[in-house]
């Protein structure tokens, strides 16, 4: 596996009125060529802040974000730029308002001067296509296209220059329930058409479970499990990563304990020690006083954790 | 597939008061540019005093009748047009563009040069502006490298006033567009396009600037009207328009003190510059219909 994008210590403060905010505290990871890595956590978690600095929206406080094996400084991203595309959260917010829509797709290609003005349009008409809109739909605004038209106009946008990756800000969660299940079909048809690499950042861990080939759990900005997917829901080893299994309500099962109680702490203060020790079902000592490393248990599965579960360690 | 600039003409072609307005002004233009040939034509010298003709009704030879120094007032409406709409027009635009490249920097940037922009506009604000204006209009041109012919001229004259109103006049359109781009630069569609890799001018220019349009228009055409009148005062402190030349705003000054002798000699500038403010106003809404897909045609 060679590693396509790779975050390599990053850190991400913010200096705001009330303090240091903690968004991303030394977190490693590395997206390989055309694989689906999911960032999983609850919101607060720091996974869109570690998204918008894999992205190169945001500057790591301290460490490197590297691509195919070379790390970025500003003259590094502006090379990069076509390879990584995002497409955000909010529908509503990411499309110009004020621009067609046809211009809003071939925007990179314009930005990075691909092609002629003939060829660009032809592109953007090949891409509408891609993305299941009529050709007509260059000419009209954003505001007329429901959510789930828009998404897909944001997707055709990260699309246009052909990219390697694409960094998809929880690209469902503004979206209706019925709406939801067509974008993802539409992702993974167009990951798997394009072979590009996807870093889907989601708390929904259904969709992940649908899409992701590897899943890494954030936790108040700390990486906390890193594993391919079916090692990390079958053998879950952190109890963090546990309690989020638990929380998701599946049909024909009873509510059972072991979701979490109270709030993820404030990260202006983060705890001491393992920065989940306060909510953890399995704290003990040792994990108010040290902060755990990240080692893998089994091969390819990490694991932050003084005492992570299934007996290993 | 049509750009983005024939789908906002063609808008703006959709609204009605808007395409009034643009023959109203037009018309204007026409009715200010007609003092050319009708000057060449009757002969009729529109500064020359003439103290047996004051107060003259209408008539053939003067369709609107002489003012207080026995001038016509139609052949001075014409000139004194050419001036307030130039000044107009001429002072909006290099003061506003001036408020619009400060604000637009200060708001995307932001930073230590929004610092720096801004304390230099609160700045501008706080300088009182009478005592300003006199210092402006003080300016010995020879000085700054004119040449004195340059100097003594009427263009000269009339590019003081312009230069003035306009230095004195961008500061609160600079206000008004860093507050309205500090908000847009926060949008996702922004940060999309930083990370499509477009630079901060391509972005100021694609984005920030239409989103922004709404309130420059406002702002723009409200500025029309007051600097035509503004003109006018310029003119009362002894530059910008000296009389005899006309101007709408110095011929409205005047009529101040005849107008119970003489209403018409204050309707006639006054009327134009109203038409005129109201084109301006009515183009206005026009253009942000154009600028804005989510407005609906006001008819």
């Amino acid at each position: 596996m060679t590693a396509l994008l790779e975050a390599i210590d990053v850190s991400v403060h913010f200096a705001t009125r009330a303090g240091k905010v903690r968004a991303v505290e030394g977190v490693s990871l590395a997206v390989a060529a055309g694989e689906v890595l999911a960032l999983v956590g609850e919101s607060g978690s720091g996974k869109s802040t570690l998204g918008f600095t894999l992205a190169g929206l945001q500057s790591p406080t301290s460490g490197a974000v590297a691509y195919a094996g070379r790390g970025l400084d500003r003259a590094g991203w502006r090379s990069v730029r076509r390879d990584i595309q995002i497409v955000f959260q909010d529908p509503f917010g990411a499309l110009d308002p004020r621009m067609l829509v046809g211009d809003i797709i071939g925007e990179p290609l314009r930005v990075q001067q691909i092609g002629t003005a003939a060829e660009r349009r032809a592109r953007v008409m090949q891409l509408l296509d891609q993305v299941g809109l009529p050709a007509e739909s260059a000419q009209r605004f954003a505001h007329e296209f429901s959510g789930g038209q828009r998404q897909r106009i944001a997707i055709a946008r990260a699309l246009a220059p052909r990219p390697k990756l694409i960094v998809a800000d929880e690209p469902l969660s503004a979206l209706d329930v019925s709406v939801q299940s067509q974008i993802l079909n539409l992702l993974a048809d167009i990951r798997a058409a394009e072979g590009l690499a996807l870093l889907f950042i989601s708390h929904d861990l259904a969709v992940v479970h649908h899409l992701a080939d590897r899943v890494a759990v954030l936790y108040l900005g700390h990486l906390v499990e890193l594993a391919s997917r079916d090692e990390l829901f079958e053998r879950t080893a952190h109890p963090y990563t546990a309690s989020l299994l638990a929380a998701v309500p599946r049909l024909g099962r009873k509510r059972t304990r072991g979701g979490l109680s109270g709030e993820m702490p404030s990260p202006l203060a983060p705890p001491s020690g393992c920065v989940f020790h306060p909510r953890c079902p399995k704290a003990q000592d040792l994990c108010a006083e040290s902060a755990p490393l990240l080692r893998e248990v089994t091969s390819g599965h990490a694991v932050s954790c003084h005492f992570p579960l299934g007996g290993q360690g | 597939m049509t750009g983005i600039w024939i789908t906002r003409w063609r808008r703006l072609r959709g609204h009605r008061a808007a395409m009034l307005s643009l023959i109203m002004l037009g018309l204007l233009i026409v009715f200010v540019l007609a003092a050319f040939p009708i000057e060449a034509l009757t002969g009729i010298d529109p500064d020359e005093a003439d103290l047996l003709s004051r107060f003259d009704p209408p008539s053939w030879a003067h369709p609107l009748g002489m003012d207080e120094a026995g001038r016509d007032v139609l052949l001075r409406l014409m000139i004194g047009g050419q001036i307030s709409l130039l000044v107009g027009v001429l002072a909006t635009i290099i003061g506003g563009g001036i408020g619009v490249c400060l604000g637009v920097m200060a708001g995307y940037f932001g930073g230590r040069l929004d610092g720096v922009l801004m304390r230099f506009t609160d700045g501008m604000i706080a300088l009182p502006l009478l005592p300003l204006l006199i210092v402006l209009g003080a300016v010995d041109l020879t000085k700054l490298g004119f040449s004195a012919e340059f100097s003594h001229s009427g263009a000269a004259g009339f590019w003081r006033i312009v230069v003035i109103i306009a230095l004195v006049d961008w500061t609160s359109i600079a206000r008004l567009v860093r507050a309205s781009a500090l908000q847009i630069r926060e949008r996702d569609y922004v940060r999309a396009a930083r990370a499509a890799g477009a630079g901060p001018f391509d972005i100021i220019r694609t984005h920030i600037l239409p989103n922004i349009a709404t309130p420059i228009i406002v702002s723009f055409t409200l500025t029309v009207g007051r600097v035509i009148l503004f003109e006018s005062v310029l003119s009362f402190l002894g530059f910008g328009v000296v009389p005899p030349t006309p101007s709408w705003g110095n011929m409205l000054n005047n009529a101040q003190e005849l107008v119970t002798s003489a209403p018409w000699l204050a309707v006639w500038p006054g009327a134009l510059i109203f038409l005129t403010v109201m084109a301006v106003n009515f183009l206005g809404d026009g253009l942000q219909h154009a600028f804005d897909p989510r407005s609906e045609a006001g008819e």
